[in-house]
């Protein structure tokens, strides 16, 4: 029987791992009572079911339900003064949960603060898109959608932003490998000459350390040199041995001339 | 509609005329002007941008799925490739990201030749600016200067590191090598040039009548407007925002160094390039306080943290147990502990942040860079509407994006 | 009239060469390469830092253009990536021949380190290359020597741009 290989996840995994290992956690601390961040975690209650907050290395991280995006980060920003949005991206469990997990990452300048909104939605769900509240949000939920797939209700533009139109695939899901599909591998040639010309192009080389010993036109053949573009015939290999320049070729066991002649 | 044969192919910028007297014109991907692979889609109204467009995606080589199929130290010389003209700036936040994670400090010696570094690929990384700005409005002359000076910068770090672009000169837990011997008195040499050469600059663009039309009142943005897009580093501050990272939020040692934050009220590209020129003498000035700091320092430069990072290559060679933690790091990777992080800091272009969500194995689940000029790029769209088709070069020149952190 | 003191009939004395048309042709072709400026990624930097103050291409005869219709070689540095890729061949297509190119860093010769879904795996599968130039990213005199590498495959070429074998895609 051949291995099974799980396709839900086909990134890079370690090759081996110890058999007690048990992957620690980063420390993380509850919000303190009477700072910043308590209030923040009081505003965005009032308008959602908090599922979890915390304090992870220095930031608040705030899970939400996803219907409620929008309005949270409306409050955030009037409320807590929350005047930037710096990032907005997705993560993908679906291979573990069936969710993507998205979040928002949001700083206040007047108090240095930053925090970040997480909230978890299905394959086939939407978010709603927060362009109205942050215009950065444009671009940010354009990658989002062009990476993952995630759709953000009422953005004004919707539309593959880093990959081109007719790609297809969502390159940051975990179901896509790192050298893509067979869409991907074919594209350029496609786009430029035409499916006809899959066969005078040849598949792509992805194996960085590929050397064709027979390829004399590309690679050297210490050895067995032969003229460039030479066709070779692998049952008859004439060996050409490497050839040092005498003159320049020191005996050192000869001993040193220089001083025979002084004796 | 054309009708397309042979004879006569199909031309896009044929039907880009309307009825409504508008025309559409395509600049770029491949355009002298467009700092990288920028295609922008104009609607014009005789000389006025009616409508912009920016596409993006030219320079896209999937570098945050790189990041999740590499270990966390093998990804390290891809981050050299996002921001490729600081890209010592990107190596920083990779690092500081990680680190945070991991929990750990670089030592002190460590701390001081990073942040000399940083400040030089400010420096570099303005004079670049400047240069191709100057270039873009037809200074042709400044770019000759403004170049020959960056040599000398570029010498200093490859003097450090043995790469003028891809430094990969800091690394997780501190630095690689010490800094080599006189290294200090050529850069002293060359902080002690600067600011004559900088004169020089401002001495042909400032007051100059042609730079002054070209730049004053050219890519106004609002501080409201400038939140709201994500603007950060020059951008905001040519704003009139007040916010650096390095002040506000400081990593590194800017916490004990003095230095002051350049900001500019007028909102307009003439106001952002007498900011950068202002920021290239800050960088200096740090860079001045640092070098006494440096002799103060143990010659430690790596953390010790034996879970995450190997020990020194004389202890490698030399004990047992430190060749086996190599091994098993160099072959397994370091697997940081289960959680997420983002750490920002401030790259010349602006806020650089890497969000890393690690689940306990050698490979990042998710690595997401917050890339400054992906915002400012966005930003482009409407920025440039309403102004004229001559000015776009200048606007795109002042937002001095780089098309390798956009597209990543 | 003067006496003039130059025997024209002796040795290199008359104002006359003598060469063959292909050397002719070559010599014009080869000393007066006119780039593309067709910067992708960070060899881009290294190709403007080429023709600035230090590294000088002026010098070889190389004046770097913004139009492909003035251009006799496209410089491609950086990655391409599949996005571009069609742009690449449109460029290439719209340079008049006889055109040559370089293939600066390792992104455009193999897709170097970007072993990704996005990047091409080598610009060779889009148009012919004739210099690939290795480095990641290859310092400005590297690409100084790869032009002066073209300029010597062009004194050799005929300048019957027909009769010269290439490797050649469509």
């Amino acid at each position: 029987m051949r291995k099974y290989t799980p396709k839900d996840n086909v990134q890079k995994k370690a090759y081996y791992t110890d058999r007690f290992w048990v992957a620690p956690r980063v420390p993380t601390s509850d919000v303190e009572a009477g700072s910043h961040y308590a209030k923040v975690v009081e505003t965005v209650s009032k308008y959602t079911t908090v599922t979890n907050s915390r304090i992870e290395i220095g930031q608040l991280v705030v899970q939400i339900e996803a219907k409620d995006n929008f309005t949270v980060i409306k409050a955030l920003r009037d409320e807590c003064g929350y005047a930037m949005c710096s990032e907005i991206s997705a993560v993908d469990y679906l291979a573990q949960d069936g969710e993507f997990e998205v979040f928002y990452q949001l700083l206040n300048l007047n108090e240095a603060k930053r925090m970040r909104v997480v909230c978890r939605i299905g394959e086939n769900e939407a978010v709603e898109s927060i362009v109205p509240l942050f215009k950065s949000a444009n671009f940010a939920e354009r990658e989002m959608f062009d990476m993952f797939g995630i759709k953000a209700n009422n953005h004004p533009f919707l539309k593959r932003i880093l990959m081109p139109d007719d790609w297809v695939g969502h390159p940051l899901r975990k179901t896509y490998p790192l050298h893509g599909d067979e869409a991907a591998a074919w594209y350029e040639v496609d786009k430029i000459f035409g499916k006809e010309y899959r066969d005078i192009v040849g598949p792509e080389n992805r194996d960085q350390s590929r050397v064709d010993r027979y390829d004399s036109q590309r690679f050297a053949r210490v050895g067995y040199e032969v003229p460039f573009g030479a066709e070779i015939d692998p049952e008859n290999e004439q060996k050409t041995p490497i050839e040092y320049s005498t003159t320049f070729m020191t005996d050192y066991n000869a001993g040193s001339t220089q001083l025979k002649k002084r004796k | 509609m054309q009708v397309t044969n042979k004879l006569t192919p199909f031309f896009e910028n044929l039907n880009f005329e309307r009825d409504d007297n508008t025309m559409v014109i395509n600049f770029g991907p491949q355009h002298p002007s467009a700092h990288g692979q920028l295609r922008l889609v104009l609607e014009l109204d005789g000389e006025l941008v009616v409508k912009a467009y920016p596409d993006i995606g030219y320079l896209h080589r999937g570098i945050e799925k790189m990041g999740e199929n590499m270990t966390y130290n093998e990804f390290l010389p891809t981050t050299d490739r996002l921001d490729y003209i600081a890209s010592t700036a990107n190596n920083y936040a990779y690092a500081l990201a990680v680190e945070k994670l991991l929990d750990i400090q670089a030592p002190r010696r460590a701390q001081v030749i990073r942040t000399m570094l940083l400040e030089l690929n400010r420096i570099i990384s303005h004079l670049f600016f400047l240069a191709t700005h100057a270039l873009d409005v037809g200074a042709m002359s400044v770019f000759l200067y403004a170049f020959r000076e960056r040599e000398f910068a570029m010498d200093l770090m490859e003097d450090y590191c043995g790469a003028r672009l891809t430094h990969s000169a800091v690394r997780i837990g501190g630095v690689p090598l010490d800094l080599p011997a006189g290294w200090l008195e050529n850069l002293s040499k060359f902080l002690a040039k600067l600011p004559e050469e900088i004169q020089t600059y401002e001495d042909l663009l400032t007051e100059n009548r042609i730079w002054k039309m070209r730049l004053e009142d050219v890519g106004v943005l609002a501080p409201e407007e400038a939140l709201s897009w994500g603007c950060t580093g020059p951008m905001l501050r040519g704003s009139g925002i007040k916010y650096d990272i390095r002040k506000e939020e400081p990593y590194e040692l800017y916490g004990e160094l003095d230095f002051d934050i350049p900001v500019a009220d007028t909102n307009d590209s003439y106001g952002r390039y007498r900011l950068y020129m202002e920021e290239m003498k800050q960088s200096a000035r740090i860079i001045k306080q640092l070098i006494p700091m440096y002799a103060k320092t143990e010659p430690q430069l790596m953390a010790h943290a034996p879970k995450y990072i190997s020990a020194p290559k004389e202890e490698i060679m030399t004990q047992n147990y430190a060749l086996m933690q190599h091994f098993v790091l160099v072959t397994q990777g370091m697997r940081p502990p289960k959680g997420e992080v983002y750490a920002p800091t401030e790259s010349p272009k602006g806020e650089l942040g890497f969000y890393i969500k690690s689940e306990g194995e050698p490979y990042a689940y998710r690595l997401k860079c917050r890339a400054p000029s992906f915002f400012h790029t966005g930003l482009l769209q409407e920025l440039l509407v309403g102004t004229y088709l001559a000015d776009v070069v200048t606007i795109i020149g002042s937002t001095n994006i780089v098309f390798g952190e956009v597209d990543r | 009239m003067a006496q003039h003191q130059v025997n024209y009939a002796s040795a290199a004395g008359l104002p006359i060469a003598l060469t063959t048309v292909d050397h002719l042709v070559n010599w014009g072709r080869s000393n007066s390469l006119w780039p593309l400026t067709y910067g992708l990624a960070c060899c881009a930097i290294e190709m403007m830092a080429s023709g600035a103050s230090r590294y000088d291409f002026d010098r070889l005869g190389t004046i770097f253009r913004a139009s492909p219709r003035q251009a006799d070689v496209m410089v491609l540095a950086g990655t391409l990536s599949k996005k571009h890729a069609e742009f690449a061949r449109r460029l290439y297509d719209q340079m008049a021949e006889p055109k040559w190119v370089i293939s600066m860093g390792s992104c455009a010769n193999t897709g170097g380190m970007f072993n990704t879904y996005a990047t091409v795996q080598g610009v060779d599968r889009i148009i012919p290359v004739d210099i690939y130039l290795p480095g990641c990213a290859p310092r400005p005199e590297t690409l100084q020597y790869a032009m002066m590498m073209l300029q010597k495959k062009i004194r050799r070429e005929s300048a019957d741009m027909k009769k010269n074998t290439k490797q050649r895609i469509v």
